[in-house]
């Protein structure tokens, strides 16, 4: 992930608006570039020092599924990006619970801590958010 | 009420990019601010003026610059989706020294942070694409 200079246009901003961005994962990490330019979007939005979480639901729960290695297609391994969100202060991760078990994961299988909520309690947080990006 | 409107995929492959175009016109008809027009994904490519769709067929590219000409609109390329596919400015052009330029009139390249600040700054920020 090398932004150009202009990406880090948004350290500049002093606009002192405040507001809930949610950022709703639901592609798997490799067949589409979805996943890749979200996970751009998200760094670059640290800047802006919003109140800002990640949601990964349906097939977005394999993005952040460990020990992913793309030798063989030859594809960027951006999963590891994930773990340096905490460092953006991009701390608040949720993962639907429906989207998880469907899929014959737990948990443990993630290679970021997150919170496990259900469609319902995620739906929730949905309502509560001013911009939704969905990728 | 002040709209943003984020576009994520090209034109002619997907309706996204002609329900995006007459959102925005009869948002404007109804007398609402367009702030900003990011394009994003394979969105970046409503930007290439080198687009030559049949002459029987609507234009985009066109019909874009034609829009933003008609009211001010500010249309944004991302920089980063622009590099990946091809949609360069002159800028652009020289920076990376390649011979040949594609952005049409009325677009500009620029950052994932005006994305951002187009979430802060509008009312709405109404997404186009799947």
């Amino acid at each position: 992930m090398e932004p150009t200079p202009e990406e880090y246009e948004g350290d500049d901003y002093e606009g002192g608006v405040v507001k809930k961005f949610m950022y709703v994962n639901r592609r798997a990490p490799h067949g589409t570039v979805y996943a890749q330019e979200s996970l751009e979007v998200v760094l670059i939005g640290a800047a802006f020092d919003q109140d800002v979480s990640v949601v990964f639901l349906d097939d977005g729960v394999y993005q952040i599924r460990k020990d992913q290695d793309t030798g063989a297609i030859g594809t960027k391994n951006f999963s590891k990006t994930f773990r340096a969100l905490e460092m953006y202060d991009v701390e608040k991760l949720y993962v639907e619970k429906e989207s998880m078990e469907a899929r014959g994961m737990t948990e443990d299988d993630l290679n970021v801590p997150v919170e496990v909520k259900t469609s319902e309690e995620i739906g929730r947080l949905m309502e509560e958010q001013d911009v939704v990006l969905s990728f | 009420m002040k709209l943003s409107v984020v576009l994520n995929e090209g034109p002619y492959q997907h309706e996204a990019a002609d329900t995006a175009y007459h959102f925005i016109r009869s948002a404007i008809a109804k007398g609402h601010e367009i702030f900003r027009v990011f394009f994003y994904h394979d969105g970046v490519y409503n930007g290439s003026r080198l687009t030559t769709p049949p002459q029987d067929d609507r234009n985009i590219v066109e019909r874009w610059s034609a829009l933003a000409e008609e009211h001010n609109l500010d249309l944004v390329v991302c920089v980063a989706a622009a590099q990946r596919r091809g949609i360069i400015d002159e800028s652009e052009q020289k920076r990376q020294g390649k011979d040949a330029n594609n952005i049409a009139p009325g677009f500009r390249i620029s950052g994932l942070g005006q994305l951002i600040e187009a979430g802060i700054e509008s009312d709405r920020l109404v997404v186009f694409g799947d």
